[in-house]
C-alpha cells in the first residue's frame, strides 16, 4: 500500500494509460489509409483493435464463438485482468469444459472502440494533434463497433461465426451483428438485452455522464492533457449505474440496513450502512480501471441504439430473411433490460419465421444475472452452442464433432 | 365406493416407445414440413417429428423446465402462451400448426384455434375427451369431478379450465368453419377406434386427434 493517495492514484492512472496504449493483449493496428467509416458520417483512422482469444481455431475455421463485452468489460473475459488482477468477467463461461468450451471452440472477445484497453478510444492519442482525442473523439455507434469488429474478422480472415454471444450492451452487438451480417453469423445469443435502449436507460446514463462532466477535473474532456483524472464525477457514475445492475432483492439479501463497522448510525454522512461503503468501494475500484471519456462515449452509443429505426421503423424487416439460429434470454428481476423488451424482438423474430429460442430464467439477481453462476443460463448456453456446432457440422480441434 | 381408473396409454407401452397419440399426430404431418408446436412441454413431439418426418420444428411453452429442456436439445423454442403469443406469427407461416393435450388448458379455446388456423395452412389438435364413459361415470356414480391417471388434479388445482368431449369440439369446428380432414379417437389402450358412430366413439375414445383446415 502506498502512503501517498495522490502517487497511488498517479501510478493507477498511468498503469491504465498504459493498457491503452500497449495493451497487455494481441492487437491489429490498421493504417490512415484504411478509415473505419462511422454512422456520423465521421471516420477513424488510423484504428487499432485489442482482443482475447481462448481455445484453437479449427482447420475449416468454422468454431468461432464471438464474445461481445458490455459497457464496462473489456476483452479480458476468461484471464486474469492486467489492472484488477481479478479472474476475467466471463472466467465462469469460457474455458475448458465450461459452456462456451474451449477444448471444442475458439473464442474472440474484441475490445470495443470508444474503450480503453487498447482499441482506439477517447483516450488513444489523435493522429491530428498528438495529444489524447479527449472530446474530439467522434462519436460511435454499437453498429459502429460492429463494423470494427467485422474488420478484424476479415483481418484474421476468418468469414463464418459460428456463435456470437454477449449481454447487456454486448447483446446489443449480437442483435446488430445479426441484423447487419446475415450470412457471417450461424447463431446469436443475445442476453438480457434490448432492440433499442429505453428512455429510463437513457435517463440513467445521462445522470452518469453528468456526474463525470460535473467533476471539475474533467476539464471540458481535456483532463489527460492536464495529468487530472475526473475520478469523484466517475464514481458517482458507476455507483449510480451499479444500482440499475442489482435488484432490491439483491441489495436487500446483502446488506439489508446493516451498519458497516459501527454498532449504531452516526449520525452523520460517512458510510453508515454496509451499501453505501460497498457502492464507495464499486465506484473508486471502477475508476482504477476505465476511462471518464470512454464512459461517457459508449453510453453514448448504447443510447442511440435502435435497430427497429435503422430499418424503416419496423424491427421485424432488420432480421428478414434470417437464417441466423437465436437463443434470447433474460432474467426476472432484471429491470434494466425487462423481459418485455427480449420478447419484443422474439416477436420481431417470429415474424421473419427466425428459428428463434427464447427463455426467461427466474433469478433475483437483476440485470447482472448474466455474469453470475445461474445454472439456467449456463445449460441454455451450452445446449444452444453444443446443438448449433452440431447442425453446422462443426469438427472440434480434438478431432471430435 | 371405488372409482374405475382409466388405464393410461403411457402405461402399457413399452417402456421407450413413444406415447400413440404422438405418434399419430406425427403421422398426420407431412416429412418435411414447417411445423409449430404450441405447447410442446419438453419436446418429446419435436423431436419425434424431426426425426420420423424431418420437419422443420419450432415450439412454444409456458414451463421453465420445458422450455430449458427444448433449447438444450437444440430444440427451437420460445418461453410463451397460447393464449397470448400467437397473434405474433404472420399468416400461414407453417404448414403445421400443433396443439397437444393442450387445448384445454387455454383460457379462450375459440380463440388459440382460429389463431392455428390462421398461422398454419392446416392444424392438428389432440385432446383428452371428457365425453369418455369412464369420465361420465364419475361424474354421474361418484357425484365428483372426475380425476384419472391422465388428468389427476384436482378441480381446483388443474390447469384444465376447458373440457370438452369429442362432439364439443366437432361443434367448435363447424362454428369457426374448421375443415376436419381427419379425426381420429384412440381408447385407453391407444387403439384407433375405426368404423364407429360418433357417439360411440365419444363414448369409447380416451383422446382424439383432429387434422382440420380452412
Amino acid at each position: 500500500m502506498n502512503e501517498n493517495p495522490a502517487a497511488e492514484r498517479f501510478a493507477d492512472r498511468a498503469k491504465r494509460q498504459a493498457q491503452t496504449a500497449n495493451p497487455q493483449s494481441e492487437i491489429v493496428h490498421f493504417p490512415a489509409d484504411e478509415p473505419l467509416p462511422l454512422d456520423s458520417g465521421a471516420s477513424l483512422a488510423p484504428l487499432s483493435i485489442a482482443y482475447q482469444t481462448y481455445g484453437t481455431l479449427n482447420a475449416d475455421k468454422s468454431n468461432l464463438m464471438l464474445v461481445c463485452h458490455a459497457l464496462t468489460g473489456d476483452q479480458h473475459a476468461a484471464n486474469l485482468h492486467p489492472l484488477t488482477g481479478k479472474p476475467g468477467w466471463w472466467d465462469t463461461m469460457i474455458g475448458p469444459g465450461k459452456p462456451i468450451d474451449t477444448d471444442r471452440y475458439f473464442v474472440l472477445c474484441p475490445n470495443v472502440i470508444g474503450g480503453c484497453m487498447g482499441s482506439t478510444g477517447p483516450s488513444s492519442i489523435n493522429p491530428a494533434t498528438g495529444q489524447p482525442y479527449g472530446p474530439d473523439f467522434p462519436v460511435i455507434t454499437v453498429r459502429d463497433m460492429v463494423r470494427a469488429q467485422a474488420r478484424l474478422l476479415d483481418h484474421l480472415g476468418i468469414d463464418q461465426i459460428l456463435s456470437v454471444i454477449g449481454g447487456s450492451m454486448g447483446g446489443m452487438q449480437v442483435l446488430e451483428w445479426a441484423a447487419s451480417y446475415k450470412d457471417r453469423v450461424f447463431s446469436a445469443v443475445p442476453i438480457a438485452c434490448a432492440a433499442r435502449h429505453s428512455s429510463q436507460n437513457i435517463a440513467f446514463h445521462e445522470v452518469g455522464r453528468q456526474a463525470v462532466m460535473a467533476d471539475p477535473d474533467w476539464r471540458e474532456g481535456r483532463y489527460l492533457d492536464e495529468g487530472k483524472s475526473p475520478r469523484k464525477g466517475l464514481a458517482v457514475a458507476r455507483m449510480a449505474a451499479h444500482i440499475t445492475y442489482l435488484s432490491d432483492a439483491t441489495l436487500h439479501e446483502k446488506f439489508g440496513r446493516k451498519l458497516q463497522d459501527r454498532e449504531k448510525i452516526a449520525f452523520g454522512f460517512d458510510a453508515d450502512f454496509q451499501v453505501e461503503s460497498y457502492l464507495r468501494h464499486q465506484g473508486m475500484a471502477f475508476v482504477d480501471r476505465f476511462d471518464a471519456n470512454s464512459y461517457l462515449y459508449i453510453t453514448r452509443a448504447m443510447d442511440y441504439f435502435d435497430i427497429a429505426a435503422d430499418h424503416g421503423g419496423v424491427l421485424a424487416n432488420a432480421f428478414a430473411g434470417t437464417k441466423t439460429r437465436f437463443c434470447l434470454m433474460s432474467f426476472t428481476s432484471d429491470w434494466l433490460f425487462p423481459t418485455e423488451e427480449s420478447r419484443e424482438v422474439v416477436h420481431a423474430l417470429n415474424a421473419v419465421a427466425a428459428k428463434v429460442s427464447f427463455v426467461e430464467i427466474q433469478s433475483n439477481k437483476g440485470h447482472d444475472a448474466f455474469l453470475l453462476h445461474e445454472p439456467e443460463l449456463f445449460d441454455t448456453i451450452r445446449g444452444f452452442l453444443s446443438a448449433a456446432a452440431r447442425e453446422r457440422g462443426v469438427v472440434f480441434p480434438d478431432g471430435g464433432a | 365406493m371405488s372409482v374405475n381408473i382409466p388405464v393410461n396409454p403411457t402405461s402399457v407401452r413399452a417402456p421407450d416407445s413413444p406415447r400413440v397419440d404422438l405418434l399419430l399426430i406425427a403421422e398426420m404431418v407431412a416429412p418435411g414440413s414447417r411445423v409449430l408446436d404450441v405447447g410442446c412441454g419438453d419436446g418429446t413431439l419435436l423431436r419425434i417429428l424431426a426425426d420420423k418426418q424431418a420437419v422443420d420444428g419450432r415450439g412454444i411453452e409456458l414451463s421453465q423446465a420445458g422450455v430449458n429442456s427444448c433449447v438444450t436439445q437444440g430444440l427451437a423454442v420460445i418461453q410463451g402462451d397460447a393464449d397470448t403469443d400467437l397473434a405474433y406469427y404472420p399468416d400461414l407461416a407453417f404448414d403445421y400448426a400443433i396443439l397437444s393435450q393442450t387445448i384445454q388448458a387455454t383460457h379462450n379455446p375459440r380463440l388459440v384455434l382460429e389463431q392455428l388456423l390462421r398461422i398454419g395452412k392446416r392444424a392438428v389438435v389432440s385432446f383428452p375427451n371428457f365425453g369418455h364413459w369412464r369420465v361420465r361415470t364419475q361424474l354421474m356414480f361418484g357425484g365428483h369431478m372426475p380425476r384419472t391417471d391422465n388428468l389427476p388434479e384436482s378441480w381446483h388445482d388443474t390447469p384444465n379450465i376447458h373440457f370438452c368431449t369429442i362432439k364439443d369440439f366437432l361443434t367448435l369446428c363447424d362454428d369457426i368453419g374448421a375443415k376436419v380432414e381427419r379425426a381420429v379417437a384412440l381408447n385407453a389402450y391407444g387403439t384407433k377406434l375405426v368404423s364407429m358412430p360418433l357417439f360411440a366413439q365419444n363414448l369409447f375414445g380416451e383422446q382424439a386427434v383432429f387434422l382440420l383446415s380452412r
